[in-house]
């Protein structure tokens, strides 16, 4: 028995056979997307409250990744079509012919049901549901459902993105409180003012694919008008942590210096007419640097100490 | 149905040989991971290995 296609018969013709490299199947885990998963799933494991030994901190940070990369996959299985037509994704697996549409289909699958079943057996039982809740939400609702049919896609669809953090806590305390809601909101808001400078300056790819992106569907001043909004939503939740008393001085001095460099990007780019397209790229990638530095910071002042003691107990 | 073999059936190229043969090998890799990680993991648990919190 052969899990390796060796050519199959498609509509009435002979596949070729694979030339697939295990490259080929890396990138459909979106790499880059998954360490930002692995990376917010670590926060939450390292700033929860109480003891878990490290293989099995190891073992969830492992279940989270594979399953945000198995979503990626089912993402790219379904998107084919429409990454074909976008120069962002054009040179995709799928969309290139080097992996064929059912080969990424098990591929996703197969992750998918080994993450959550793996987690679950392994960490626990409410840490595999987030798991499976998220790979759902991702697939389905947002890549299957919204993408193609609301500008209001990547706001709503943007919840997938932030429920590692949640993830990690729960794979620690195997419970849920208000902290990791709170990064799950500040990913959450995050989230479009990020997405939206980059479809600004992609807008033409998006129309190409049909894809109803906010500036596409409503236009450039809409969009910067609504990443300017919810850049004043992310701000006041990315300082939060502080006056809650979640994290300390450091924590908010960063958030206060970095949130006003969010802010005064989202004013440029709010009043800037056309070429938007600079000041978009300098939020896009402020925006990744802000969020970065937020979560390092967390970790370091809330849960460095923590998870050094964890791993030396 | 014709159980017969018509002709050499499909004769793979050298190049997808060896994109084959490279999957292959990185299927083999990851069920030996997760056989360690079961393994490790039982280690780690012990008799708790049998309890699943929620």
């Amino acid at each position: 028995m052969s899990l390796v296609s060796e050519g199959a018969e498609f509509n009435g013709t002979i596949a070729e056979p694979s030339l697939a490299t295990v490259g080929d199947y890396l990138a459909l885990l979106k790499p880059r997307v998954m360490s930002l998963v692995i990376f917010t799933a670590l926060v939450g494991l390292a700033v929860a409250p109480g003891p878990i030994h490290p293989v099995t901190a190891f073992t969830a940070l492992l279940c989270i990744a594979v399953g945000a990369g198995a979503s990626g996959a089912l993402n790219m299985w379904y998107d084919a079509d429409i990454d074909a037509l976008m120069t962002r994704t054009a040179r995709r697996p799928l969309p290139m012919g080097r992996i064929q549409p059912g080969e990424a289909l098990a591929f996703g699958l197969t992750l998918s049901a080994f993450a959550v079943v793996v987690l679950g057996l392994l960490v626990n039982v409410l840490s595999a549901a987030l798991l499976a809740f998220t790979i759902f939400f991702y697939v389905v609702v947002y890549t299957m459902w919204l993408k193609r049919s609301t500008p209001q896609n990547i706001v709503i669809g943007g919840a997938a993105g932030a429920f590692p953090p949640m993830i990690g806590w729960a794979a620690v305390t195997g419970s849920m409180s208000f902290e990791p809601i709170l990064l799950f909101l500040i990913i959450f808001f995050w989230t479009p003012p990020h997405f939206w400078a980059l479809a600004l300056y992609r807008t033409d790819d998006f129309k190409r694919a049909g894809i109803p992106m906010m500036p596409v569907v409503k236009g450039d001043a809409t969009t910067r008008l609504q990443i300017l909004l919810y850049t004043l939503l992310v701000v006041p939740l990315g300082i939060a942590p502080w006056p809650l008393g979640y994290a300390g001085a450091l924590y908010g001095t960063v958030s206060v210096v970095t949130g006003l460099g969010m802010l005064v990007l989202a004013v440029q780019v709010f009043r800037e007419r056309r070429p938007v397209e600079r000041a978009c790229r300098h939020l896009f990638a402020f925006s990744i640097l802000y969020l970065f530095l937020l979560f390092a910071v967390l970790m370091i002042e809330r849960g460095w100490g923590g998870l050094i003691a964890r791993l030396t107990a | 149905m014709n159980e017969q073999p018509d002709g050499e059936g499909i004769v793979l190229t050298e190049a997808q040989k060896r994109a084959r043969r490279s999957r292959s090998i990185a299927i083999a890799v990851s069920l030996a991971a997760l056989v360690i990680l079961f393994y490790v993991m039982t280690l780690v648990k012990g008799p708790m290995v049998l309890i699943r919190p929620i």
